[in-house]
């Protein structure tokens, strides 16, 4: 039943993203666009683009993005319920934990170790989204035709402004501007 | 007295979650000004230890944040209090994006924003990557760096399951926190 199936996809998503923010996104695409097909990569990219732009964590913009997509209300309150059912038990288990014996160390070690691992998921997401952006044929090729050129422009470009502290929101939208110029000027380019 | 407060939790939450951008981080910093600075119900030292359960915790962290708020405050009322307040303002806004993205999709210049706005995530996404990169390499631990480099390896040309690095790095958390107690034990 869809149903389950949205709630239980969302459950294994809350439950093993450790460190908040973007960790949640390479598990949302492993459940979502390789095991159940929910969303192209497309959709996906649109997606975190969203979820930046409005306030609201990743995961849960996520739950009730793909759940209103695949089955109306229903389905994204089941999947919501299902991202954020794991940090209930978790955290009131982990906060009943503490008022008894005031000591986090085991799981802050934890934690340490599942950093580099995050990062580096994080990263290949990352890479996921900017690879396709550049080759649209999906394949790394320089040759004519194979890549584009603006939206390597709008990476470094973005890259610097980030460096100097801007806004990603800011940042973001400026890319977009910049391509809905290009169109407007020269369609179909 | 208790419904009173139960329900300024969840318009704390309720406001704090409508109007953070920038992510769990952000928020937890906002939950600590408001309970913390504002109506002095949490002190300053248990407020830390709070933050440390929602940032250690699976999970979006604004949410973590409310739930240890709440059992703090008011016990399991009070997390149901805080946590939907904090998941009805992205739940109401991303019901009512999806309702009109399909449509939103088809409009070509929306197509060329969105499609211009890929680069730039990209690049959020990259600058995010080396911030928290830079941290990891800076505590100057070969083993961090090792798990690093093999989860690297295994999500982006193997594509083992995410799952799975996750579970292989907790356990080398575990193994090493294990072994530095048997170390120290020895010393003694």
């Amino acid at each position: 039943m869809i149903f389950i199936r949205l709630f239980w996809a969302f459950f294994k998503i809350g439950a093993f993203s450790f460190g908040g923010g973007y960790a949640a996104m390479p598990l949302i695409k492993q459940q979502i666009i390789v095991q159940y097909q929910w969303l192209t990569l497309n959709d996906f990219t649109d997606l975190i683009t969203i979820s930046q732009m409005t306030p609201g964590p990743i995961a849960i913009n996520s739950a009730t993005f793909v759940g209103n997509q695949i089955a109306g209300i229903p389905g994204a309150f089941f999947a919501t319920l299902g991202c954020i059912l794991p940090s209930c038990l978790f955290v009131t288990f982990l906060s009943w934990a503490y008022n008894r014996y005031r000591n986090l160390s085991l799981l802050q070690d934890i934690l340490g170790s599942l950093r580099p691992a995050v990062v580096s998921m994080i990263a290949v997401a990352g890479i996921d989204i900017l690879l396709p952006a550049i080759f649209p044929s999906g394949s790394i090729s320089f040759s004519q035709g194979q890549w584009k050129l603006r939206p390597v422009i709008y990476f470094i470009i973005a890259i610097f402004l980030l460096r100097k502290k801007k806004d990603p929101i800011m940042v973001m939208v400026l890319c977009g501007i910049a391509e809905l110029a290009v169109q407007l000027i020269a369609p179909g380019v | 007295m208790n419904k009173k407060k139960l329900c300024k939790i969840f318009l704390s939450t309720l406001y704090l979650s409508s109007f953070t951008f920038g992510g769990g981080y952000v928020i937890v910093t906002l939950l600590k000004k408001k309970f913390v600075d504002e109506l002095h119900w949490i002190d300053q030292k248990e407020m830390l230890d709070l933050v440390a359960i929602a940032q250690s915790s699976p999970g979006a962290i604004a949410v973590n944040g409310a739930v240890v708020v709440g059992y703090k405050l008011a016990g399991i009322p009070g997390i149901l209090c805080a946590v939907a307040g904090a998941v009805i303002p992205p739940f109401v806004l991303l019901t009512i994006i999806s309702f009109f993205y399909n449509a939103f999709r088809e409009n070509l210049l929306i197509q060329a924003m969105l499609n211009g706005m890929k680069a730039g995530v990209g690049a959020v996404i990259i600058s995010v990557v080396y911030d928290m990169g830079s941290d990891v390499v800076k505590e100057k631990d070969p083993m961090l760096l090792i798990l690093m480099a093999a989860s690297f390896l295994a999500a982006y040309y193997y594509h083992v399951n995410v799952i799975f690095i996750i579970l292989a790095a907790a356990l080398a958390g575990t193994g090493k926190t294990i072994l530095r107690k048997l170390r120290s034990e020895a010393k003694l």
